[in-house]
C-alpha cells in the first residue's frame, strides 16, 4: 500500500503556508529567514514526491539547485543581518524604517 | 507500513514547522527547524531519495542551521514579546489559502490520488542522480557554483566591519 501523492501535496502546502504566515507575523529577521527555509523545504518535498511518482530523476536534481540557492540566501541574509545589527543595534523589522523617516 | 512512516514524519514536520513560527525565542525556533530537517530527510528516505536525505542532513542541519545558531548567539537576540502588527492580515491570508488548498484537493480527488508504479531506476539513487546532473544539467550545475562564489564574496563584504568606512 503506497501513500497517495495528494498526501505529500497537502503536507507541503501546509508547511509552505506556515512559512508564509511566519514571514508575515514575526518581527525578528532571523525567524523570518527561518520561515523562508520552511517554504524552500516545502517545495523540496513537492519536488521529491513528484520525482518518485513520475519516475523522473530531474526532480531530485532540482532539489540540489534549490539547496544551492538556499545556502547562498542564508550566507548573504545573515551577513545583511549582522550589518543591520551593527548599524541599528536592532533586528526587528518594525524598527527598520529609515526610508520612511 | 508506508502509511505509518508517512504519518509519523508528516505529523512531526507539521508540528515542528508550526513551532518554528510560534515559539518566541529564536534559539528554540532554530532547534525546532533542526528536528524538522531530520524528519524531512526521513521522508526523503521513504521516497527512495537516499542521497538527498544525506545531503539534507549534511547541508541543512549541519551547515545552514549551525550558521543560524551562530548568528543568534553572536547578536544576543532577546525573546520577542509580541508578534508583528499585521497579524490579522496574515491570519486572514492563511485561512484564505488554506481553504483554497482544501477546495482544490476536494475537487481533484481522483486526479491527485495517483499511486506510484514500479520503479524503473535499476542502478543506485546516487549513481542515477550523478549521471543526470553531470550530463543533462551540466550548465545549471556550473551556474550554481557561480552563485555560491558570488554569495561567498557578498557575505564577506557585507559582514566585514571596516569596509563601509573605507568607501566613505
Amino acid at each position: 500500500m503506497a501513500v497517495p501523492l495528494s498526501y505529500y501535496l497537502i503536507l507541503s502546502g501546509f508547511v509552505f503556508l506556515t512559512g508564509v504566515v511566519g514571514v508575515l507575523i514575526r518581527r525578528n529577521i532571523i525567524v523570518i529567514l527561518l520561515s523562508v527555509e520552511l517554504m524552500l523545504n516545502a517545495t523540496n518535498i513537492n519536488f521529491v514526491a513528484f520525482s518518485e511518482y513520475f519516475h523522473n530523476v530531474a526532480g531530485q536534481v532540482f532539489v540540489f539547485f534549490a539547496l544551492t540557492v538556499a545556502a547562498a540566501e542564508v550566507a548573504v541574509g545573515l551577513a545583511i543581518i549582522i550589518a543591520l545589527h551593527r548599524a541599528n543595534s536592532s533586528i526587528y523589522v518594525d524598527d527598520l524604517n529609515l526610508l520612511k523617516r | 507500513m508506508d502509511h505509518i512512516f508517512f504519518f509519523y514524519f508528516a505529523g512531526v514536520i507539521a508540528v515542528t514547522s508550526l513551532l518554528v513560527v510560534a515559539l518566541r525565542n529564536p534559539v528554540y525556533s532554530a532547534l525546532a527547524l533542526l528536528i524538522m530537517f531530520f524528519h524531512v530527510a526521513g521522508l526523503y528516505v521513504t521516497l527512495h531519495a537516499e542521497f538527498l536525505a544525506a545531503v539534507q542532513i549534511v547541508v541543512y542541519a549541519g551547515a545552514i542551521l549551525v550558521l543560524y545558531l551562530f548568528v543568534v548567539m553572536l547578536l544576543n537576540v532577546k525573546t520577542e514579546e509580541r508578534y508583528h502588527n499585521q497579524l490579522p492580515v496574515a491570519g486572514l491570508l492563511g485561512v484564505m489559502l488554506c481553504t483554497e488548498v482544501i477546495l482544490l484537493l476536494i475537487q481533484s480527488r481522483t486526479a491527485a490520488s495517483a499511486v506510484p508504479g514500479d520503479p524503473v531506476i535499476t542502478s543506485g539513487n546516487t549513481e542515477t542522480i550523478g549521471e543526470v546532473l553531470y550530463s543533462t544539467y551540466l550548465f545549471p550545475f556550473e551556474v550554481a557554483s557561480l552563485i555560491l562564489l558570488v554569495a561567498m564574496i557578498g557575505a564577506i563584504i557585507l559582514a566585514k566591519k571596516d569596509i563601509g568606512d573605507t568607501v566613505q
